[in-house]
């Protein structure tokens, strides 16, 4: 979902930083040491080195380029609104596959379908791709494009194509979640 | 013992119930009419369908758990994504929605 406007504006927003001085950078770091232990599943000398080292030499090249992470509000509150948005989105996971079972296998097969634009206020590059991402896996809802504030979603099931009511029957649930993690 | 026993079980009942969602996502496919109903079944019920197999796999295999949460976490990432992107790319190629509104195709000279 590319959105140059929007990206550059992501990109440039944090002040620059130089190497591991920065939140940035140590956050990168963070999380590609985590992920290497993780996948490892082994604390030993070698491995524990090793990532260090690859992920300090990561970080500290491309910290700037990488900044997916610098969004992120790690305030309790944040971290509390993650784990709210898991929740909310496994149990829209669920709905939409029971609500898909029943339609594939109703002999009518009662669709009717409509791409509808709807508006989020969310500017953080990642809290727009999560938001996409829910959208796309919740009942009946797929994100084709989107472009500055606007999404463009395939709706299997439309209820409304007006733009506020579709923008609160699809996106709002997501995004009082989003606006707190990426506030 | 009775422990594990219940949990192979239980990992076996959730790997059953992964399997029938991404049947039904293959029924889907069959039935949906055009080209981006057709992606909305498939990407819903693979990737429940794929969460629960993998979740009954580390429920009869513990020790993999933390690898198998970490694939997870990477389908959840990915996989909307990449229909995200075979609709967008459709959708530009030219292949019409079913259905009586789009409003993609109505703004699509601002997109370009």
């Amino acid at each position: 979902m590319s959105d140059t406007h929007l990206a550059d504006k992501g990109q440039t927003a944090p002040p620059p930083l130089d190497g591991l001085s920065g939140g940035v950078s140590l956050r990168l770091f963070a999380t590609l040491f985590l992920f290497w232990v993780l996948l490892n599943a082994s604390l030993s000398f070698a491995t524990i080195l090793s990532g260090l080292v690859v992920a300090g030499v990561i970080s500290a090249a491309f910290g700037r380029h990488l900044s997916f992470l610098s969004g992120f509000n790690l305030a309790p509150a944040g971290i509390f609104a993650a784990f709210q948005f898991i929740g909310y989105f496994l149990k829209e996971l669920v709905k939409a596959n029971l609500s898909l079972a029943a339609l594939v296998m109703k002999p009518s097969l009662p669709i009717s379908p409509a791409i509808v634009k709807v508006r989020t206020t969310l500017t953080d590059p990642v809290a727009r791709l999560l938001l996409a991402n829910a959208i796309t896996l919740t009942p009946g809802t797929l994100t084709c494009e989107i472009k500055g504030e606007f999404l463009y979603i395939h709706w299997v099931v439309t209820k409304s194509t007006d733009l506020d009511e579709a923008t609160q029957e699809i996106v709002a649930g997501f995004e009082r979640y989003l606006e707190v993690m990426y506030g | 013992m009775i422990l594990s026993g219940f949990l192979d079980t239980l990992g076996a009942f959730v790997f059953v119930t992964g399997a029938a969602f991404l049947a039904l996502g293959g029924l889907g496919l069959v039935r949906m009419p055009d080209v981006y109903n057709r992606i909305q079944a498939g990407t819903k019920a693979t990737t429940l369908g794929t969460l629960l197999v993998l979740v009954g796999t580390a429920l009869i295999e513990p020790s993999w758990a933390i690898k198998l949460l970490l694939i997870m976490l990477f389908l959840m990432f990915t996989n909307p994504l990449s229909s995200q992107v075979l609709a967008r790319a459709a959708h530009r190629a030219g292949v019409r929605p079913k259905g009586d509104a789009d409003y993609l195709s109505r703004d699509m000279e601002d997109l370009t």
